[in-house]
């Protein structure tokens, strides 16, 4: 009889796989109370780690190319595709069905393929240019807000996480995303597909443990842009509204009951996390 | 012929023809001793039966008397504005439409009037809300007015509708045009409003509480309260509107954006600025020069999005210097109905307190400070138009906006150094960049971090132009297109 | 000298910042001062075929009396005519104080020899002529020869001897303010006395945008060298209210020291009727008629 070799479940911040700096980790267990793995139980300064990590490559990720910014995603849902049966597995592990975790699946990578098309056409959409009434050229474009926080929803291990990373990044954003407690297996593994799929290090950040924890600590933080939560207690939302003032960031506050589904998906959701510059200059000689 | 080597001597603008006062007319205008809240489309008195003074800030002398909106006040002009949003929404969008153009319309017909008022209460110079406030406030209605009935293109793939009630707060930095930054938009798109202008500044908006009515637009869809910040925060902590939408400083913002947390309330936020001006040596030099007069003289320098750091390529900072000064000697500060002044009255002694402090500060700080030659008024609030070289990132005034005809100037080396230092700040709503090279411009205004960016041109707006900024400058646009979706849901 | 580099001027602000100048409001005695300031400031002038010497000698009488009986309202600066004119006119104009100007240099085109160019202007000097306004060649300047333009410039400067040179530069068929500011800086380089914008043959003359470039130039070679050099505008300044928006543009680029007949000077003919009919407007309080006033 062989031994099955167990996988030790990781942080991803900057690039690489560390433990949480604390030390600490949650049992994940399924619903009969078997151990499925042991998490890191992140800490603030896991979060701030991860923040400067997002904040070092903002500017250069943000510099590439719609074109390759595009490439790059499509490659996430390539690797995503040939990993299928291992996410498939997970799920299981985590309750579902073989058929809803196939579905959960096939959905992501369809959903990073839908925003994978979007990366060379939303500036089109959400752009203008302007008539004014003077001897100006002036135009309007989006530009990315800079760092994201998202708290990921706990309805969706994969799907979910997914929906909010692949929106964030393809406008040119870097993130830091808090998995859900239950859902710390697939969002670690998700991680080994990001690093396996030319992103480079730091445009995604995924932090396991408890998002009443960490979430505080990034709404206070004064060098993140905008904060995406989905299913937050009324008091934690609150509370993280509050902070938010701080630095005047831009809050999210959207959920969806179904992330499979095609309304989970929107340019509208590039565009929240994404700030109009308009630019004018003369027409002369 | 008068040859020489040397260096010439400074020019000199007070020779010996000077302009004689030239004033506006102020005999057409009817300013009442007393105004009420306009609610429900009648003027009603103030439930407190309170009433403050409004004053001209370059005379000091009591213009009318403002009733206060308290809480119940406020109460009453959300429940009007919500008993008329329901009909108002559903008006088709073509009428809505005509509806704002007739405001246009009517505003265009009365703009004399409200720019001396608006001159009168505020301060600033004829020449200004007569060819800037008044026009483009007129244009901004024009311009939503067009989009009343046109949502269905604005949004691919979803449907707008509107949000509801929205309450608006102004300042006191161009009433008027703020007012109709507001009210257009909030109108065309189906929403009911109640505005709340700056306590220093209302008699334009109680103009256009007048013209509103005169328009026939349907009672409850726009109402009028007034106040200090107790009535702005009644407003914001009402339970029955749908949105807010502010303009004014960041701090305020901020207290706004946390009452407002966790409560299904939108809301856009357009805050304060300390904007870069840089200027690269092979800029137009003497174009430039007057870019960087208008970025912060404009109005007082009471312009959030005035470009109040000066960031000059050390090769042409001499040149630039010698320049900046000659102008600001020509500059005529004073009577702001003169039709020849460039630089009005300080809007208010609390404001022309705040900055005398933070000029104070910079001299403290070992700033060299360089005032305008220029003469001011016995009675009002004057402020000389004020240079600061010697400064850096680390000084107070560098960082601070000062609300005020104040510029601090600093030097550069390469674009990367500009950049970086523009970009140096919490603030974000706008900047401007000055080189006749295209490539230059392209790279430079997309690495600034601002809302808005002025190349080879400074403080131009248009109602068809987003404005707003990035980071603590606030969020959310005003203008043009993307000005639509602060008061729209999507579905 | 290398004139390739020279300063870059931004279109679209010049206008904006001439029209802003044009949004001053001059009243009561300050419009009076400026109304004989800018009558003192003309090169009353007649350039056409047909002069003669009857059309000349007429001129000059309307120089020296612009209306009759009011003493207070001064004579015009100068008189601007051909060069076969200079001799009549000097005749004339005696020792009125008023100035006899000679375009030379085979105005308007400037298309001549060298040598030809510097006789013509010899010979207006002996004339009597105190005033030579020349025109640079535009094709040599268009063709990027500036060392060229700059060079005959110099020579002309040289056969003026102690009369004053006036530079046309022509700048209707500059193109671009940036060409503006470029001969600007090449006729100022050159020991041109004074720029002045047009010959008055060419649509567009004297603009208030192409003005404040040339003023620009002169006020950055003051403050390098602190040698003043004078302005003309000429060619298409008709009336009053364009007058004084001069006015004020010198007033305040170049400052107080430029507002007087030695450093700026109005090339044109209808505006000293037009200007007169104002200043008798300010004293009676009565809107006039042409008919009042001397049409020479």
């Amino acid at each position: 009889m062989r031994i099955p070799v167990l996988k030790t479940y990781k942080i991803y911040i900057g690039g690489e796989f560390p433990r949480t700096e604390s030390g600490r980790y949650y049992e994940l267990k399924n619903k009969k109370g078997d151990l499925i793995a042991n998490l890191c139980l992140s800490s603030r300064k896991d979060l701030r780690n991860a923040i400067v990590a997002a904040r070092g490559v903002q500017h250069k990720w943000a510099g590439k190319t719609a074109y390759n910014k595009g490439q790059i995603l499509y490659r996430i849902a390539e690797m995503l595709e040939g990993r299928k049966a291992q996410f498939v597995d997970e799920l299981i592990q985590l309750g579902y069905s073989a058929k809803d975790a196939e579905l959960e699946v096939l959905e992501s990578v369809d959903r990073l393929i839908y925003y994978a098309g979007w990366s060379d056409k939303y500036t089109q959409l959400f752009s203008t240019v302007n008539p004014v009434a003077g001897p100006y050229f002036n135009f309007s474009k989006p530009e990315p807000t800079g760092v994201v926080v998202a708290q990921a929803p706990n309805n969706a291990p994969l799907s979910g996480l997914v929906s909010q990373i692949a929106p964030i990044i393809v406008g040119g954003n870097t993130c830091v995303v808090i998995a859900d407690e239950l859902s710390g297996t697939v969002a670690v593994s998700f991680a080994e597909v990001l690093h396996s799929s030319d992103v480079p290090g730091g445009v995604v950040n995924i932090l396991t443990g408890k998002t009443e924890e960490i979430l505080p600590h990034a709404s206070k933080h004064m060098d993140v842009n905008a904060v995406w939560f989905t299913d937050l207690s009324k008091e934690l939302a609150v509370s993280v509204e509050t902070d938010a003032a701080l630095n005047v960031k831009r809050i999210v506050n959207t959920n969806y009951k179904k992330w499979t589904k095609e309304d989970a998906q929107s340019p509208y959701l590039i565009q929240e996390f994404q700030e109009i510059k308009t630019t004018w200059h003369p027409i002369g000689m | 012929m008068a040859h020489s080597n040397e260096m010439g001597a400074p020019l000199d603008f007070k020779g010996l023809w000077q302009y004689d006062a030239a004033p506006e007319d102020k005999s057409q205008v009817k300013i009442a001793p007393r105004y009420n809240h306009f609610i429900n489309g009648k003027f009603v008195e103030p439930d407190s039966g309170e009433y403050f003074d409004t004053i001209s800030p370059s005379t000091e002398e009591k213009l009318s008397e403002i009733a206060l909106a308290n809480e119940n006040d406020v109460d009453k002009a959300v429940k009007a504005a919500r008993k008329a949003q329901k009909d108002w929404a559903k008006l088709p969008g073509k009428e809505r439409g005509k509806y704002l153009f007739r405001i246009a319309r009517l505003m265009q017909e009365r703009a004399r009037a409200f720019s001396v008022i608006e001159s009168m209460d505020g301060g600033k110079p004829i020449r200004e809300s007569r060819d800037v406030d008044v026009p483009l406030a007129a244009a901004h209605f024009f311009y939503y007015a067009g989009w009343a009935d046109k949502l269905e293109y604005a949004y691919p793939g979803k449907k707008a509708s509107p949000k509801g009630v929205a309450g608006q707060i102004i300042p006191w930095n161009f009433p008027l045009l703020m007012a109709a930054w507001k009210l257009a938009p909030a109108l065309a798109t189906g929403n009911t409003v109640v505005l709340k202008p700056a306590e220093t500044t209302p008699l334009t908006s109680m103009f256009l509480a007048e013209l509103i009515r005169d328009a026939g637009i349907p009672d409850g869809v726009v109402n009028i309260v007034n106040g200090m910040g107790a009535t702005g925060a009644a407003l914001v902590n009402h339970p029955d509107i749908n949105k807010i939408a502010f303009t004014g400083s960041t701090p305020v913002g901020k207290f706004i954006q946390k009452a407002l947390a966790g409560r299904d309330v939108s809301y856009t936020l357009e805050l304060g600025g300390k904007a870069a001006n840089i200027i690269f040596e092979d800029a137009p030099i003497d174009q430039a020069v007057e870019g960087i007069i208008n970025g912060i003289f404009f109005n007082q320098g009471h312009v959030c999005c005035a470009g109040s750091r000066l960031f000059v390529q050390e090769s042409v900072a001499n040149e630039v210097m010698r320049k900046l000064k000659y102008r600001i000697d020509t500059l005529v500060v004073g009577d702001p109905l003169d039709k020849n002044t460039d630089i009005g009255a300080i809007n208010s002694k609390k404001q022309l307190d705040k900055i005398n402090e933070l000029i104070q500060a910079g001299i403290d700080e070992g700033g060299q400070v360089y005032k305008a030659n220029v003469s001011t008024p016995d009675k009002g609030f004057w402020c000389a138009p004020t240079l600061f070289t010697e400064v850096s990132q680390a000084h107070r005034i560098v960082n601070e906006e000062i609300f005020g005809p104040v510029l601090t100037i600093q030097t550069f080396r390469t674009p990367d150094e500009a950049i970086k230092k523009a970009n140096n700040t919490a603030f974000g709503l706008s900047g401007g960049v000055w080189t006749d090279k295209g490539a230059k411009i392209f790279n430079v205004t997309s690495q600034l971090r601002a809302g808005v960016i002025w190349a080879n041109t400074y403080n131009k707006f248009d109602p068809t132009s987003p404005f707003g900024g990035y980071k603590e400058s606030g969020m959310g646009r005003e203008g043009g297109l993307h000005g639509l979706t602060p008061y729209v849901n999507l579905d | 000298m290398d004139f390739r580099n020279t300063p870059r001027i931004d279109q679209v602000a010049v206008e904006e910042k001439v029209a802003r100048f044009g949004t001053r409001s001059i009243k009561k005695e300050s419009k009076m001062q400026a109304l004989k300031l800018a009558l003192s400031m003309i090169d009353h002038t007649t350039l056409e075929g047909m002069d003669s010497e009857g059309r000349v000698e007429q001129l000059c009488h309307k120089a020296m009396q612009p209306i009759v009986g009011q003493p207070d309202i001064p004579t015009v600066a100068a008189i601007c005519v051909y060069p076969l004119f200079v001799k009549k006119a000097k005749s004339v104009l005696k020792d009125s104080g008023i100035k006899v100007a000679s375009v030379a240099t085979a105005f308007p085109s400037g298309h001549a020899l060298l040598q030809y160019k510097l006789d013509e202007t010899k010979f207006c000097v002996d004339q009597g002529a105190d005033e030579i306004d020349m025109v640079i060649s535009r094709g040599r300047f268009h063709q990027g020869d500036y060392n060229y333009v700059f060079d005959e410039i110099a020579a002309v400067k040289e056969a003026c001897g102690s009369a004053h040179l006036k530079v046309i530069l022509e700048t209707g068929e500059l193109g671009t303010l940036d060409q503006v500011r470029r001969a600007s800086d090449i006729a100022i380089a050159a020991g041109g006395d004074f720029i002045k914008t047009s010959t008055g043959k060419v649509n567009p003359a004297a603009t208030l945008p192409v003005t404040l470039v040339m003023l620009e130039a002169i006020r950055d070679h003051y403050d390098k060298t602190g040698i003043m050099v004078g302005m003309k505008p000429a060619g298409g300044i008709r009336d009053t209210k364009t007058a004084l928006k001069y006015l004020v543009m010198v007033k305040e680029t170049l400052g107080s020291a430029w507002l007087n007949p030695d450093w700026f000077r109005f090339g044109a003919s209808s505006l000293t009727n037009d200007l007169l009919m104002q200043i008798m407007k300010q004293k009676t309080g009565v809107y006039q008629s042409l008919d009042y006033f001397s049409q020479d």
